[in-house]
């Protein structure tokens, strides 16, 4: 396994298959906890930790796991990792914690975490696995401080309310631009409409990219390229 | 499958439970004290903005009382009632109700009474209510539920418990009617249980902790 595989794998998961935006995997949690920026950051570490963790057990394990058991142990070892995580952030972060509430157990319905397993982990060397783990999860969770970021802008006119639920001390309301926001952003709808947008403006870059690229190479060259 | 792949299958999957297993109760044993001191804390934190101008000594969350339904009390979940002491004598009580009739799902709510039946802060626990509308009922979001500072039955007269658009003396929230009645309602039938059952309520057992 050379380095430069490792960085295209985490990659992958950053932009070309990242699993909010192009795989439309665990859109559950994406829609929910997305009305601030701190929400979308908590959940979004929580996930990376546990794909992490759960693409290397997988991995450090697939030598041993029969096809006909593989899913049961996936299971077992997302559920066993969601829950170690949930005890941690409930003694570490408790009031990010009791923001994010049911969507911290919620982790192990992640479908974006099994499909990690499947598609990667209990196909791959363990350096590998867990540099893909890492790029999905950090993909994922960008995408959710994004997508946090924008609705709160739009929605409170602020930006990082509640930061003391990661670094602790004082209550802390963010930083406010205007007394109130456009309601719709934080309602559920909003959410609907922050992912549509942020699909939207990576296929546009993807294809302004392509266009660029398409003028100065021929396709066979392309394709060989890849 | 032959049998004694069946059989191998087997042990493997109970040995990986069992690695699981021994993950999660190790990251418990290590959590288990922080989770509970973190708890603690957050419930005493939580109580003190309902008992604004009221000296007391010891932890409140110690002197818990859980009144289970059925009860006159707003709601039909059991309803909770911290005694707060100084110095052995009672001096206020807080009350966690639930109001039924909220816009969207029960409304949660912590009342905060002194011994003479004068409110000394209202908080809301937990809601659904609209976001932007309904949710003004949070000390968070607008000064509404600080009106009840101070007031007690008799200051106003119970006839007069009421929202302003219903003949009563306490404003109400633009854009929503059916929310700040309902906690409205849930304060006021909580002040005229506390005024009838007072000294039970001092005087009663805390009860146990649920674990």
């Amino acid at each position: 396994m050379t380095s430069g595989n490792l960085i295209d794998h985490l990659q992958s998961g950053l932009w070309k298959d990242n699993p909010g935006l192009v795989q439309l995997l665990g859109l559950c949690p994406l829609l929910a906890v997305t009305t601030t920026l701190v929400n979308g950051f908590g959940l979004g570490i929580a996930t990376l930790l546990v794909l992490t963790f759960s693409n290397a057990l997988v991995s450090l394990t697939r030598r041993w796991i029969r096809p006909e058991i593989r899913i049961p142990i996936y299971v077992l070892i997302i559920a066993s990792l969601v829950t170690c995580i949930e005890l941690i952030f409930k003694a570490c972060f408790p009031t990010l914690d009791r923001s994010l509430g049911i969507f911290i157990p919620l982790i192990v319905t992640n479908c974006a975490i099994v499909a990690r397993a499947e598609i990667f982990a209990s196909r791959n060397p363990i350096g590998a696995s867990i540099a893909d783990g890492i790029g999905m999860g950090a993909g994922f969770a960008l995408l959710l401080m994004a997508i946090g970021a924008f609705r709160e802008l739009v929605g409170q006119a602020s930006i990082l309310s509640r930061l003391d639920m990661i670094t602790g001390g004082e209550t802390f309301n963010g930083i406010s631009f205007a007394d109130s926001g456009l309601l719709l952003a934080i309602l559920p709808p909003g959410a609907f409409f922050s992912l549509a947008l942020a699909v939207a403006l990576k296929n546009h870059i993807d294809r302004k990219r392509r266009i660029s690229r398409g003028a100065t190479m021929p396709r066979s060259l392309r394709q060989h390229r890849k | 499958m032959k049998e004694h792949t069946v059989f191998k299958t087997g042990i493997t999957l109970a040995m990986i439970a069992a690695i699981c297993t021994a993950l999660v109760a190790a990251t418990f044993q290590m959590t288990i004290d922080r989770i509970a001191a973190n708890e603690k804390a957050l419930l005493e934190q939580s109580l003190q903005p309902a008992l604004s101008g009221v000296f007391y000594d010891g932890d409140v969350s110690e002197s818990r009382l859980v009144i289970p339904p059925p009860h006159e009390l707003p709601g039909n979940d059991a309803a909770i009632i911290y005694r707060v002491f100084a110095a052995n004598e009672p001096v206020a009580a807080l009350f966690a109700v639930t109001a039924r009739d909220g816009f969207s799902g029960p409304i949660r709510i912590l009342l905060g009474v002194d011994v003479s039946g004068t409110v000394t802060g209202v908080r809301i626990l937990q809601h659904r209510e609209t976001p932007g509308l309904g949710d003004k009922i949070e000390s968070s979001r607008s000064d509404w539920v600080f009106q009840f500072e101070g007031r007690s039955i008799g200051n106003p007269t119970v006839t007069a418990w009421a929202l302003k658009g219903d003949g009563g003396e306490f404003d109400q929230l633009t854009g929503a009617s059916v929310t700040p009645r309902a906690v409205l309602k849930a304060i006021r039938n909580t002040l005229l249980y506390f005024d009838a059952h007072r000294d039970e309520i001092f005087l009663a057992e805390a009860s146990e902790e649920d674990k």
